[in-house]
């Protein structure tokens, strides 16, 4: 039986943060009972399709999932334990805002068997936090981390973020360190993106606030990277970082193109030779699972060579990089006969090298590695 | 003999500055003189191609003939002749007046005579035409009628004690121009008996018909079935049509002396039918043509480029069908080592150029790169050749030449004195030569000046509508060539010359072009993985240089499940904008790099 990755979307908050552009509504949760019954419907839709998958991670995103009460945690767990196939389950990850985890919520999560969380952090800093918009402190991630490991959470992400408003090396260095002296098992370590109709974006326009130089985030990159290697943490995607066995399972489902299906709320799957994604309007959400349709809003036809462009893309994203061997055994070709030109092209650039039948971003690969990955669209 | 029709037969064009309201006017006459119900009637019945519409300007000629019941009851026939109202094409519109006994000149009592218009009126006025002062827009609150009339009184020496005080927008006093075209516009001349003497003022090629050639038939008769000559080129051919443009085509049995209309003959290019050529009896022919004709030369020439090399024959077979329809644009195949297979095409003046380069990507959705427009120099070589350069890439070495000439532009500037200093400063920063100043009326002046053309051609008439907030306008024509201290600027990129920016330019004005070219290069070409040095150079000297700093970042942080479809399309984006870079050594290069170095600065 084949493997499949499932992905839950909460889309609630308690507000939205300043630079974000997710899917997500603050200030709804009367309107939960409703979202997560129709979350529920969606599921049974796709009992059938994945009865011959072995269900291996879950991951439970918004959102912020821990806003919500645990019992709604529960309902969607337990129903996933009793209709699918979970006994190959390994990690099952909710996302969590420190501020909104409470004993009883984290005893309920233990309890679902709920192995990892993953905590939206930012930054160890209180006003880097303000400025950003998030609502929580630096001391509210303390309270709910040792929470977390008083209940036996033994497996804890935390995101930080760099490249933030008047944010500078120490500042990242800083928040580092702090993650470190904790001892969480794995980083994700994102550069501020300024996405469109954010309110970030709006102030940078403005210029009312003030980022910090390209070579300024650029160092901030290159010496966090050194620095927590040195620490013991294994570097290995573009953002992300962990200690020996605690790579986000989940996540590496994206990575390696492995099948995954995603419900809820404007969330996105790759099963069947295709990749679909849902509505993100609630309206149209619920009427098509009132009428016991699918609430996919698009989808793509994934041929053979989009996913070969996809996998090499992704796997780029793999400090690792792209396994021939494995590209051989999924496509039945040897790479060089499709990206023969590519390959030697960034290699004389300097953007990729091979190294034991892997393909791999170098150093300067890896801060422009979209000029690498475009040339691999079909 | 003359035909019984001929003394009732008026024959008119209207003279007028962009704007002034020509194409309205026409219009009312078309109205008032019900050849078209209000109904059929599209607003600005003369002007056919949308882009004329779009820029309020009648490039190609059109004929309408109009029926009119005067005052004195008897019935007239009015031949209208549409002219282009751009210095481009001057000799076009002194052919059409050449078809005309008398002009209608309109000009708006708000701002009174510009520079065009005045030329075209002394285009008239070579022709011995009646020329009509018309004053319009008098319903508009700032209208000064008195002060207009007597400015045309004194600039031109017209009487304009009866000139008609109209509003074509809102159909006033309409009849009054109609009434004196009758009375005042004389009446056709011509043997209707004598060999076929006919002038061409207009032809287009129809897909169904072959060539229509717009005439104006001075002596003779012209019906379907004859066999006539071309007698600039001997050709003959066999008229299959005659006819006249009311609402439509209406074919007729025979065109005589004093009509206006067209004949088709199964012409394939416009090339055999020249405007200003002389149509006349194979069988029988005339002796000597009409005067004035001249194959029209091109003054400004520029590559044009397909933006993917495989559209080469497309952009040949467009220019081939553009030509077929404009004798005017010339092109032959050259070669770039920047851009690869295209043309160097000829052109009348820059709005020509920019006429035929939107068509080709409107009318025929190619994408295309051109480069900066040149005129023509004289290059005398040491050991005494003569050569004529279009093209900067094909000058000879430095080394070789004697000397070289540019070609020098007589021009006429009005404006108002407010902005006479203005100006003066971008004549003088533009290198040309005063003449002299007369005082239009108190507070607008008429300037001369010499000004080397391909100043002129750069960004001269942007800057002076910019300085002058529009209120200048501009009027030119060759007048000779000039010895000048010319170079040839070349911009290198990474270290690469590329020819297709090459410019010629005068020694005083090559370190600031050379710099602004490289300023603007580095604003339009992307930052690559490494550093791009960008250099103006006069033969192995760099004059200026600006570096584009190489790319540190292109990378996305996140990519998790519902990001791998928005990623894909910022790929895809990405190399959306890969295919319109033109690749020169390892620099990508956008097309627009080789517009931009074109544009006015206003620093």
């Amino acid at each position: 039986m084949k493997d499949i990755a499932i992905y839950i979307h909460i889309p609630f908050c308690i507000s939205k943060c300043y630079y974000c552009d997710f899917t997500s509504f603050p200030n709804m949760k009367d309107k939960l009972d409703e979202y997560i019954d129709y979350l529920l419907k969606e599921l049974t839709l796709y009992k059938e399709r994945i009865i011959d998958f072995n269900i291996k991670t879950i991951f439970i995103g918004g959102g912020t999932p821990s806003y919500i009460p645990g019992e709604h945690i529960y309902k969607i767990l337990n129903y996933i334990y009793k209709n699918f196939n979970t006994s190959k389950l390994e990690e099952i990850t909710i996302e969590a805002n420190p501020g909104t985890l409470n004993k009883e919520k984290v005893s309920i999560y233990s309890s679902l068997g709920i192995n990892r969380v993953s905590m939206g952090v930012q930054t160890l800093d209180n006003s880097l936090l303000k400025a950003i918009g998030r609502c929580h402190k630096v001391e509210d991630f303390y309270n709910s981390y040792y929470l977390l490991r008083k209940k036996d959470i033994k497996n804890i992400n935390v995101d930080l973020m760099f490249g933030l408003p008047n944010q500078n090396l120490k500042d990242v260095i800083n928040s580092l360190k702090e993650a470190i002296n904790l001892g969480v098992e794995h980083i994700s370590y994102y550069s501020l993106i300024l996405e469109e109709g954010t309110l970030i974006n709006k102030w940078y326009e403005e210029g009312s606030i003030t980022l910090p130089s390209e070579d300024e985030e650029r160092k901030m990159y290159h010496e966090a990277i050194e620095f927590l290697k040195s620490n013991g943490y294994n570097h290995y995607e573009i953002s992300n970082f962990a200690k020996e066995g605690y790579e986000c399972l989940h996540n590496l489902f994206y990575w390696k193109v492995k099948p995954y299906l995603g419900v809820g709320l404007s969330s996105h799957s790759n099963l069947a030779g295709k990749r679909f994604w849902n509505s993100s309007s609630f309206n149209i959400y619920y009427e098509k699972l009132k009428e016991g349709e699918f609430p996919v809003e698009g989808e793509e036809q994934i041929f053979k060579e989009i996913e070969m462009g996809e996998y090499c893309i992704l796997g780029l994203r793999l400090i690792e990089g792209i396994n021939k061997n494995e590209f051989r055994n999924r496509f039945n070709i040897d790479i060089e006969n499709i990206y023969k030109d590519v390959i030697n092209k960034h290699i004389k650039n300097g953007l990729i090298y091979e190294n034991k039948g892997f393909i791999k971003l170098t150093n300067k690969g890896l801060d422009l590695s979209n000029l690498v990955e475009v040339d691999f669209l079909p | 003999m003359q035909s019984k029709k001929q003394k009732n037969i008026r024959n008119f064009s209207i003279i007028a500055h962009i704007d002034h309201g020509k194409s309205t006017l026409a219009d009312r006459l078309i109205e008032k003189t019900g050849m078209l119900t209000s109904r059929e009637m599209q607003s600005q019945v003369l002007d056919n191609m949308d882009l004329e519409r779009e820029r309020g300007i009648t490039i190609k000629l059109k004929a309408v003939r109009l029926v009119y019941k005067a005052k004195n009851g008897e019935e007239y026939l009015l031949n209208l002749i549409d002219t282009p109202g751009h210095v481009d094409f001057n000799y076009e519109v002194s052919r059409s007046l050449a078809a005309c006994e008398g002009a209608l000149l309109v000009v708006d009592s708000t701002q009174g005579i510009e520079a065009q218009t005045l030329a075209n009126v002394y285009l008239a006025l070579e022709q011995d035409l009646e020329i009509i002062p018309i004053i319009n827009k008098i319903d508009l609150p700032s209208a000064r009628p008195e002060e207009v009339k007597k400015e045309i009184e004194d600039i031109i020496g017209i009487d304009c004690e009866e000139a008609p005080l109209i509003s074509a927008k809102e159909g006033l006093n309409i009849d009054d121009v109609l009434e004196e075209i009758v009375e005042k516009i004389p009446a056709p001349k011509g043997d209707v008996e004598a060999p076929l003497k006919a002038l061409i003022f207009d032809s287009y090629y129809d897909s169904y018909k072959g060539v229509i050639c717009y005439i104006r038939v001075f002596e003779g008769t012209i019906e379907p079935g004859m066999t006539i000559r071309m007698m600039s080129t001997g050709k003959s051919y066999e008229v299959t049509e005659v006819g006249v443009n009311t609402s439509k085509h209406m074919s007729l049995d025979k065109l005589e002396p004093g009509d206006v209309g067209f004949v088709t003959a199964s012409i394939k290019n416009v090339k055999d039918a020249r405007v200003g050529d002389t149509i006349t009896d194979h069988k029988n022919p005339t002796d000597s043509p009409l005067p004035g004709y001249k194959k029209v030369i091109p003054m400004v020439y520029c590559g044009i480029y397909p933006a993917e090399g495989e559209d080469f024959n497309s952009v040949r077979d467009a220019l081939e069908k553009l030509q077929v329809n404009d004798a005017s644009l010339v092109f032959e195949p050259e070669t770039s080592v920047a851009l690869g297979f295209g043309f160097r095409c000829g052109f009348l003046g820059l709005l020509h150029m920019e006429i035929i380069q939107e068509r080709l990507e409107r009318e025929f959705d190619l994408n295309i790169v051109t480069t900066a427009p040149s005129v023509i120099y004289k290059i005398t070589k040491k050991n005494g050749e003569v050569l004529e350069i279009q093209n900067p890439s094909n000058l000879p070495p430095e080394a070789e030449i004697e000397y070289m000439e540019e070609p020098i532009v007589s021009a006429s500037i009005m404006t108002p004195t407010d902005y006479v200093g203005a100006v003066m400063e971008l004549c003088q920063n533009k290198r040309g030569t005063f003449l002299n100043m007369e005082y239009l009326e108190e507070k607008r002046v008429a300037m001369h000046y010499d000004l080397p053309l391909n100043e002129v051609i750069y960004d001269f008439f942007d800057a002076l509508k910019s300085k002058t907030r529009g209120y200048a306008s501009l009027d030119y024509e060759l007048k000779g060539y000039m010895q000048a201290e010319l170079e040839k600027l070349d911009i290198l990129i990474n270290g690469e010359l590329v020819d297709a920016f090459s410019i010629i330019v005068h020694e005083e004005k090559a370190y600031e072009r050379g710099r602004n070219i490289a300023e603007r290069l580095k604003d339009v070409i992307p930052r690559h993985q490494f550093a791009v040095p960008i250099q103006a150079a006069i033969g192995s000297k760099i004059i200026a240089r600006e570096t584009i700093r190489a790319l540190r970042k292109d990378v996305l942080a996140k990519c998790y499940g519902g990001d791998i479809s928005r990623k894909k399309k910022l790929l895809e984006k990405q190399k959306e904008g890969k295919k319109r870079m033109r690749q020169i050594g390892a620099v990508e290069v956008p097309q627009e790099a080789f517009l931009t170095v074109l544009k006015y600065d206003e620093k």
